[in-house]
C-alpha cells in the first residue's frame, strides 16, 4: 500500500486572525479561503459551491462570464459585444497612464468590466449584463455605457427582459467627465425598456457605490441584493472622512438596504438563478410575434353593444304588443 | 462656435480664444477651479433676484424634510413663468452650514423633482443652476436613498414634456451635479468647471493622497473649455473681466441674454421631439475602441489589442 503524501501549507496558519471588531472586508484572504471562517476550499469547490462558502455563507466575488454560466447553469450563450474596447479620451495619467491600466486588466481575463450575453434563465430567454469587480474595480466607462444601452436596444428589438447584476466601485475617473455622463446615459438606456414595457431584474452584488448605485442599478423593477453586498452611493470611508461618524459595521450592507426599504430582497447566490427564473416567468409574454387579439373590456364592451343594438327592436316590438295587449283590458295583470 | 460666444457682446473674443485655443496650462486650470469656488461668486439666489424678480420659493420634499442645499421655486421674469431649481451655497460660516455647503441630500433632490413635476403639469420650462462639490456622503442620506434619488432625479429629467436648460455656474462634481444637468442644453460659464469628481476626491483615490489636488486637476481637466470640446456643454458664456464674483449684474445679464436665446429655440420644438433630442444626447456621448471583426476566440479571450491586431477604429467622442 502506497503512502499518500499530503502537502500543507504553513500560510494559513502564520496568517494573522482576524480580530473580532475589524471589519471583515478589510481582511487578506486569497480567493479561496473565506475571510470570515477561513474555510479553504478547492478550486473546483469554489467553482461548485457558486463561490459561496459552504460553511458560513460568505459571498466571494465572481468573475462576469462565470457570473453568466451561473445564470444559464451551463447552458449555451452568446456574448455581445465583445469588441468594444475602452479609448483614453483625456489622455489621463495618474500613478501609471490609463491604457496601461486598461491593457493589465485586460490580462486578468475579462476585456472590460461588463460582459452582455444572451442565454436562457430556465427556459426563459433574456439579456443579461454582468459587471466585473476584478476589472479596474468594475467602474463604468464609455464602454459599460455603451454596452448598456445595447443590451437594452436588443431586449427592445427582441421583446426580452433585462437581467443586470452590478459590482463596480462607481464611475471611472480616468475617463473623467465622459464617465460621469454614463450615468444618464444608463437612465437613457433604461428609459427605452419603460417605453417597452420590459421587466428589468437588477442584482446588486458585493460591491455596488457610487454612480452606478446613482443610476441603473438602483432603477430596476425588481431589485436583489447578494448577502452581505456593500451598496452605498459614498463609501464608509469617503462618510467617516468627511462628516467624522463612526459608522456600523453593518452600515450599507444588502441587509440593511432591505432593512431601509431600498431594496426588494437579499437572496442567496445559490437561490439566485431560481429567483430570477421565478420573476421571469411570472412576467413571461410572448415575444417576436404580435401577441394575438385578446379580450379585453373594450372588445366586450362593443360586442355587448351590438347584441343589444341587433336585438333593440325586436326587444321594443314585444314590450310595445305587451303594452298592446293591456289597454283592452287588465286581465294580464295576474298572469 | 457657440451660440454665447458669437453673440455674448464684448467678452467673445477671449472666450473664443479659450474655446478654440491651445489646451490649458495646469495653472490656469488650478485658477478656474479657485474661481469657481469663490465666496463671493453668485450663487443661485443671487442670479434669481436678478433675472426673475417674481419667484417664490417652495419648499419641503413632502416625505420626509426639507433641503436647504436646493433652492426651487417658480419664477417670472426670463424666459417668462419658469420654474428654476439650484445648488445653494452658503457664504459665512453660519449659512454654509446651514447650506450644508452645497452638498444635497435625497430630500434635496426629492424636493426638485416635486417642483419638476409641478413644471411639467403648469407647462413652465425648467431652469437649473449647478453649483455643488457632490452629493452628501453622509449615513442618514444613505438610508434614505442618496443613489435612488439622484437616478430618479436624472429619470424625472429625461421624462419632461418642458423646455429644461441646466447652467453650470460654479462647480459641477459628481453625480450630485449630473441629477440635475441632464436637460436639453447644458450651458457652463467660463469659469465654471464640470468633473466626474472633485480634484480632491479624485486625488484622495487615484494618488491616495488629497493634497495631490493640482495634479489631479490637470487629470481631469475639468474647465469649461474642455467639456465644451468633449460636448458635454452646448455652450459657454462669457463672464465678466476676472470672474462672475466680481460683477453680479453684468454675469446675470450675460446669463439672461443666453437664457432667452435658448429657450426661445427650444419652444419652437414639439414635446416628443424635445424629449427625443435630450435622450439622444446623452445616449451618444463616451468614447470607446470598436475592435475590427477578427478571430473571435481571441476577441472573447480579450487577448486582441491594438498592437497585435491591427489599428482599431478609434470613436470619436459624442459630439452632442
Amino acid at each position: 500500500m502506497t503512502k499518500r503524501q499530503i502537502t500543507v501549507s504553513v500560510d494559513r496558519l502564520r496568517r494573522k486572525r482576524p480580530s473580532e471588531d475589524g471589519p471583515p472586508r478589510r481582511l487578506p484572504a486569497d480567493e479561496r479561503s473565506c475571510p470570515r471562517c477561513q474555510s479553504h476550499y478547492r478550486a473546483e469547490e469554489m467553482r461548485r459551491n457558486m463561490r459561496v462558502c459552504a460553511t458560513c455563507g460568505h459571498h466571494f466575488a465572481v468573475s462576469a462570464r462565470e457570473r453568466v454560466d451561473q445564470l444559464a447553469e451551463g447552458g449555451p450563450w452568446v456574448e455581445l459585444w465583445p469588441e468594444l474596447r475602452a479609448s483614453d479620451p483625456l489622455q489621463f495619467v495618474d500613478l501609471q497612464p490609463y491604457p496601461d491600466r486598461v491593457e493589465k486588466a485586460e490580462t486578468g481575463g475579462s476585456a472590460e468590466a461588463i460582459v452582455c450575453g444572451e442565454l436562457e434563465v430556465r427556459g426563459h430567454r433574456c439579456v443579461a449584463a454582468v459587471m466585473d469587480f476584478s476589472f479596474l474595480g468594475g467602474s463604468m466607462g464609455a464602454v459599460v455605457g455603451e454596452k448598456l444601452v445595447r443590451a437594452c436596444d436588443r431586449c427592445v428589438d427582441k421583446g426580452l427582459p433585462l437581467v443586470i447584476v452590478t459590482a463596480s466601485g462607481g464611475a471611472r475617473m480616468q475617463e473623467g467627465v465622459l464617465a460621469l455622463m454614463q450615468m444618464a446615459k444608463t437612465v437613457v438606456a433604461f428609459e427605452a425598456m419603460q417605453d417597452a414595457e420590459l421587466p428589468t431584474v437588477v442584482v446588486l452584488a458585493h460591491p455596488t457605490t457610487g454612480g452606478v448605485w446613482a443610476s441603473f442599478a438602483s432603477l430596476g423593477d425588481v431589485t436583489y441584493a447578494e448577502p452581505g453586498a456593500l451598496i452605498a452611493f459614498s463609501g464608509p470611508r469617503v462618510i467617516e472622512q468627511t462628516t467624522r461618524e463612526t459608522l456600523p459595521d453593518d452600515f450599507g450592507r444588502a441587509e440593511t438596504q432591505l432593512a431601509k426599504g431600498q431594496i426588494d430582497s437579499v437572496v442567496d447566490r445559490r437561490d439566485l438563478t431560481g429567483r430570477i427564473a421565478k420573476v421571469l416567468a411570472i412576467l413571461d409574454r410572448p415575444t417576436g410575434v404580435d401577441p394575438p387579439p385578446a379580450v379585453t373590456w373594450a372588445t366586450m364592451r362593443a360586442e355587448r353593444a351590438a347584441e343589444v343594438a341587433k336585438n333593440l327592436p325586436d326587444l321594443s316590438r314585444r314590450l310595445v304588443a305587451r303594452a298592446k295587449s293591456r289597454l283592452p283590458g287588465d286581465e294580464e295583470d295576474g298572469a | 462656435m457657440s451660440v454665447a460666444a458669437r453673440r455674448g457682446g464684448r467678452f467673445v473674443r477671449r472666450l473664443a480664444h479659450r474655446l478654440t485655443g491651445q489646451p490649458e496650462t495646469s495653472a490656469a486650470i488650478w485658477e478656474t477651479i479657485q474661481l469657481a469656488r469663490h465666496q463671493d461668486r453668485p450663487y443661485p439666489l443671487d442670479y434669481i433676484a436678478r433675472l426673475w424678480p417674481e419667484f417664490e420659493e417652495l419648499h419641503g420634499d413632502r416625505l420626509f424634510g426639507d433641503d436647504p442645499a436646493i433652492v426651487a421655486g417658480i419664477g417670472r421674469g426670463v424666459g417668462g413663468p419658469v420654474a428654476v431649481i439650484g445648488h445653494q451655497k452658503g457664504r459665512d460660516t453660519a449659512e454654509r452650514t446651514y447650506r450644508n455647503f452645497g452638498m444635497p441630500g435625497p430630500e434635496g433632490y426629492r424636493k426638485a423633482m416635486r417642483v419638476m413635476a409641478l413644471a411639467d403639469k403648469l407647462d413652465l420650462p425648467v431652469i437649473t443652476l449647478i453649483d455643488t462639490p457632490g452629493a452628501f456622503p453622509g449615513s442618514g442620506a444613505e438610508e434614505r436613498g442618496q443613489g435612488g434619488a439622484i437616478a430618479r432625479s436624472m429619470q424625472a429629467m429625461l421624462r419632461l414634456r418642458v423646455p429644461e436648460i441646466a447652467v453650470v455656474i460654479g462647480e459641477g462634481s459628481s453625480g450630485g451635479a449630473l441629477a440635475l444637468c441632464v436637460a436639453d442644453r447644458v450651458i457652463m460659464l467660463e469659469n465654471s468647471t464640470y468633473s466626474v469628481i472633485s480634484p480632491e476626491g479624485g486625488a484622495a483615490i487615484l494618488w491616495r493622497d488629497a493634497a495631490k489636488a493640482r495634479e489631479a486637476a490637470m487629470a481631469f481637466q475639468p474647465t469649461a473649455a474642455n467639456c465644451y470640446r468633449w460636448g458635454i456643454a452646448d455652450a459657454v458664456v462669457p463672464e465678466p473681466p476676472g470672474g462672475a464674483h466680481r460683477d453680479h449684474d453684468e454675469a446675470a445679464r450675460l446669463l439672461g441674454g443666453y437664457l432667452t436665446r435658448a429657450l426661445r429655440d427650444l419652444r419652437a420644438q414639439s414635446p416628443g421631439e424635445r424629449r427625443r433630442q435630450r435622450r439622444d444626447r446623452y445616449r451618444r456621448i463616451g468614447a470607446y475602441r470598436e475592435l475590427p471583426a477578427g478571430d473571435p476566440a481571441a476577441i472573447a479571450a480579450g487577448r486582441l489589442d491594438a498592437t497585435t491586431n491591427g489599428t482599431p477604429s478609434p470613436t470619436a467622442p459624442g459630439s452632442g
